[in-house]
């Protein structure tokens, strides 16, 4: 079953098309790629990178308070996924980020607009690793 | 100036995280989730994100220079290795137990949840264990 409406696929592409916006600000003007976990792994070296992720921050607080007083729920705090499971993932995000130099957005969206061959490589080993931990862990929970 | 750019991108960045569904972590759950109800909305974020930043980084890198630096700060590092490999595996793992990548957690953070904030000290702390191993090791950009 796929799940099929507005919120899976055009709310998607607008999302995405504003995170390629973002993308494309910071390169035009800064000549820099959005890469969150290396930007976050330097983050007190250099002002931009604080800027961007203090940027991060707001857009979320802006987001959360704009949806808050329509009531439709735009973050999730996902209480199924225990602390101690998210300390494990936290953990292993940092360190994976760091030996693959770069996350979903780094070599998912900017590696792969410039069409190169490591992060091509590193988007489908993530999903594929992500995608065999969701469906082991599924199937212990259910 | 060149910090108001990051912080716009990062703001602009969020909003986009937001509106496609991707600070929801039970949605990634359910992209990585092939098996079972599978929601595409993930997939849909990148084909958007993509489509504006890979047209956008060709039109831009026509330029000789960024607007406000004298040069881009490009990864040249075209070679899969191991390490990005085994990175990029890792971080699936982390990706899948928790359903944060780097940007939506820092995203979450203005919510004042328990879990993006557990989520992203422990990613922190990766990042800083990994610094730790590797602290005689060359770094690779990606």
């Amino acid at each position: 079953m796929i799940k099929i409406g507005y919120q899976f696929f055009v709310q998607p592409l607008v999302g995405g098309a504003l995170i390629g916006i973002a993308a494309s600000i910071l390169l035009l003007f800064n000549g820099l790629v959005a890469g969150v976990s290396g930007i976050l792994n330097r983050a007190f070296e250099e002002r931009w990178r604080l800027a961007f992720i203090g940027g991060l921050v707001s857009g979320g607080a802006g987001v959360f308070y704009l949806t808050g007083i329509r009531g439709v729920t735009a973050f999730e705090d996902l209480t199924a996924i225990g602390v101690p499971q998210t300390i494990l993932a936290g953990l292993l995000v940092g360190f994976g980020t760091m030996l693959g130099s770069g996350c979903t957005s780094g070599h998912g969206v900017c590696g792969i607009s410039r069409f190169s061959i490591r992060s091509i490589v590193a988007t489908i080993l993530f999903i594929l690793a992500g995608f065999l931990t969701v469906t082991l862990m599924l199937k212990v929970l259910r | 100036m060149k910090v108001l750019i990051a912080f716009i991108s990062g703001v602009i960045f969020a909003g986009g995280l937001a509106v496609g569904g991707m600070t929801q972590p039970q949605k990634i759950v359910a992209f990585l989730d092939f098996a079972g109800n599978w929601d595409p909305s993930l997939l849909f974020v990148m084909v958007g994100a993509i489509s504006v930043h890979a047209v956008a980084y060709r039109l831009i890198r026509l330029r000789k220079k960024p607007v406000l630096d004298s040069d881009f700060f490009l990864p040249r590092d075209e070679v899969v290795s191991k390490r990005l490999a085994l990175g990029a595996l890792i971080f699936g793992v982390g990706w899948g137990l928790g359903g944060y990548c780097p940007g939506p957690a820092i995203a979450s953070l203005a919510t004042f949840a328990i879990r993006p904030l557990v989520f992203v000290v422990s990613m922190v702390v990766g990042m800083f264990l990994f610094r730790w191993i590797f602290r005689d090791v060359r770094n690779e950009h990606g």
